[in-house]
């Protein structure tokens, strides 16, 4: 029993040892800036970095509108599967599941190839309507996130008899789906957006490929340029996404309680 | 004209039948149980009432209007799930108010209707508690406030009762009666269990493998049973196979031992193999020696008129308490029997001859022998 006691510590002790000095000495590398001293002078010239400021905002901008265009998509569709197809479950897991086999480089030239400026819908002939494509793009990447932080409230609710229920006592499909479905998977939508805003802040190929300014292709940029900045930007990266992170963590815990059968 | 009318109602599910030729007249007031095991279609029937389920054939009118086509939110119809179903973002009162809101009722109505039912249903001051604080038993009474709320004009209740324990359970369906008739309210009641139906009921639709068995008043379902299914789904039921010696007087030959029906046996032939049913609180055991048996046969024949009787052999003795159930063997047939337990008097033992005895009337001669 203690040996096994043991045998997890050390298990533990290796894996945050594992995650856990990579950041440390990228984080205190980012300080070194300064020479002889430690400093926060690489973090300064990254916020004072107009084009930091103006990247970043730009992919959070995307990221909300990933959500909202995402939730749009999976609210409706995890729900009417649970109610009255069941059946086709599998096969939108399946679908859901193909953005993390296939390589975004892979989506990316083939919206390249479907979107260009001689095809039908040539959403590549402006930068607003590049802009929806990247956001039609976010989408896919995040569908296995956001699906699957859905379906899993989804299930953990009784859909069908609450809208039954609901149904039987004079509502019409609009408030069973506003007032009694979303308020009870408000924590599942939730992770999913924030689980979407940790996927889009830092992308990296659709953005660049598609040439938008987005924060991932600036990351690289001051990467291949820079010595102290990309270690700082890399800092403050993991920490939008851990922020993300306890979000999800505290707005469930918060909301559990509350919604406990 | 009945207030609530099933009509040659029918429901596929592609090439399966799950219910068949159901035709229900159910009067204003009455509460109406449908019973039967699991999959024999009772739900099924109760949610095209509901209107969850649209009826492959045959009708539903309300008060003399065809419902069959409405959507559920069109029927006013008030329904009880077995899982309650409460909303679980809303408080209690926010629940019973769901369905008023939905109508767009003047706020101060709402607000004394929902203070009425939670009075009604005794938790005038659980308001503003939200579903998971409440045990199994209040949360069904605030879905019972729920769906009366609206003042339907049919309550459908879908096995209510089923996830609570025994002790809420007795008192909730109590509870769910005695509302039921103060306020009149035409009531559908799906279980499985027996003891509720018999309980609660007006009068009880048995179902089997989506047809009706039998309907009738709990006396008459209990008493007079129609089919086997019937005799031996309600209630604990001993069936013994015999052959019919004398259809014209009622006589079944078990196990090479006479016993009478009350009546004749008018759709079976001399000769023929039957199905009889006993119930065991209609059969009583006499600590009697074989060579004793005429004795006793004379002796109930002056005291109570004709009995049937029947020599045996106890097989088992189970001690449950109040009640001793004993199962008596004659040869290919046993009968079970319920004796209250005398403090003053062992039960009787293993392996030792018996005589056991029933009224004519009590013999039940079940549609053929398969019943």
């Amino acid at each position: 029993m203690k040996q096994q006691k043991i045998g997890s510590w050390i298990a533990i002790i290796v894996g945050t040892l594992y995650f856990i000095v990579p950041l440390i000495g990228t984080f205190e590398f980012s300080l070194r800036m300064r020479r002889g001293e430690y400093s926060f002078d690489a973090y300064r010239v990254v916020f004072a970095d107009p084009k930091f400021q103006e990247t970043f905002s730009y992919s959070t901008l995307m990221a909300l509108l990933t959500i909202v265009v995402g939730v749009l998509i999976v609210v409706p569709t995890s729900y009417w599967i649970q109610l009255r197809l069941p059946k086709l479950r599998p096969v939108v897991e399946f679908i859901t599941l193909m953005p993390l086999v296939i390589p975004a480089i892979v989506i990316v030239f083939g919206y390249l190839r479907l979107y260009n400026t001689s095809s039908i819908v040539p959403l590549t002939a402006s930068a607003r309507s590049t802009d929806l494509l990247l956001v039609f793009s976010y989408v896919a990447l995040a569908l296995p996130y956001m699906y699957r932080a859905v379906d899993t409230g989804m299930r953990a609710i009784d859909v069908r008899v609450l809208t039954e229920a609901a149904e039987n006592l004079g509502a019409k499909w609009p408030t069973i789906l506003f007032k009694v479905i979303l308020p009870n998977v408000r924590v599942a939508i939730l992770s999913g957006a924030f689980l979407t805003f940790a996927t889009v802040i830092g992308e990296f190929t659709m953005a660049s490929l598609l040439n938008r300014p987005a924060f991932g292709p600036y990351l690289q940029l001051i990467g291949a340029n820079r010595a102290y900045e990309p270690s700082a930007l890399a800092v403050i990266a993991f920490l939008v996404t851990w922020a993300c992170m306890g979000l999800i963590n505290v707005v469930g815990r918060g909301k559990q309680i509350k919604a406990a059968p | 004209m009945s207030f609530l009318d099933i009509s040659d109602v029918r429901k596929n599910y592609g090439q399966q039948t799950v219910v068949q030729k159901f035709d229900l007249d159910v009067e204003r007031g009455e509460f109406v149980s449908f019973l039967g095991p699991s999959g024999c279609g009772k739900t099924t029937t109760l949610r095209m009432v509901a209107g969850f389920e649209i009826p492959s054939a045959g009708a539903i009118r309300i008060d003399g209007k065809d419902i069959t086509g409405l959507r559920p939110n069109q029927r006013n119809v008030g329904m009880v799930f077995q899982s309650y179903a409460l909303f679980p973002n809303m408080t209690v009162a926010d629940n019973v108010a769901f369905g008023l809101k939905i109508a767009k009722k003047p706020a101060a109505e709402i607000k004394a209707r929902v203070e009425e039912m939670l009075k009604i249903i005794k938790l005038p001051h659980l308001g503003e508690r939200f579903p998971y604080q409440l045990s199994g038993g209040q949360q069904q009474r605030v879905a019972l406030a729920r769906a009366l709320a609206i003042k339907p004009q049919v309550l459908l209740l879908d096995e209510p009762l089923s996830a609570l324990d025994a002790k809420i359970r007795v008192s909730l369906r109590e509870e769910i009666r005695s509302l039921q008739r103060s306020l009149g309210i035409t009531t559908i009641y799906v279980t499985h269990d027996q003891e509720e139906a018999l309980s609660m009921s007006d009068r009880i639709v048995v179902m089997n493998e989506g047809r009706v068995e039998q309907i009738g008043t709990p006396f008459e379902i209990y008493n007079n049973p129609k089919t086997r299914f019937v005799a031996s789904f309600v209630g604990t039921l001993n069936i013994l196979k015999g052959n019919v010696a004398d259809p014209a007087a009622g006589k079944v030959l078990i196990d090479g031992q006479e016993v009478f029906a009350a009546k004749r046996i008018g759709h079976l032939q001399a000769g023929e193999a039957c199905a009889v049913a006993l119930r065991p609180e209609a059969a009583t055991l006499h600590q009697t020696a074989l060579q004793e048996a005429a004795k006793v046969a004379s002796a109930f024949a002056k005291e109570s008129g004709p009995r049937n009787r029947m020599v045996g052999t106890i097989e088992e003795v189970n001690f449950l308490g109040s009640v001793v159930r004993i199962r008596v063997r004659f040869q290919d047939n046993a009968i079970s029997l319920d004796t209250f337990n005398n403090p003053n008097a062992t039960p009787p033992a293993r392996g030792s001859q018996v005589t056991v005895s029933f009224g004519r009337e009590d013999l039940l001669v079940l549609e053929g022998a398969e019943g």
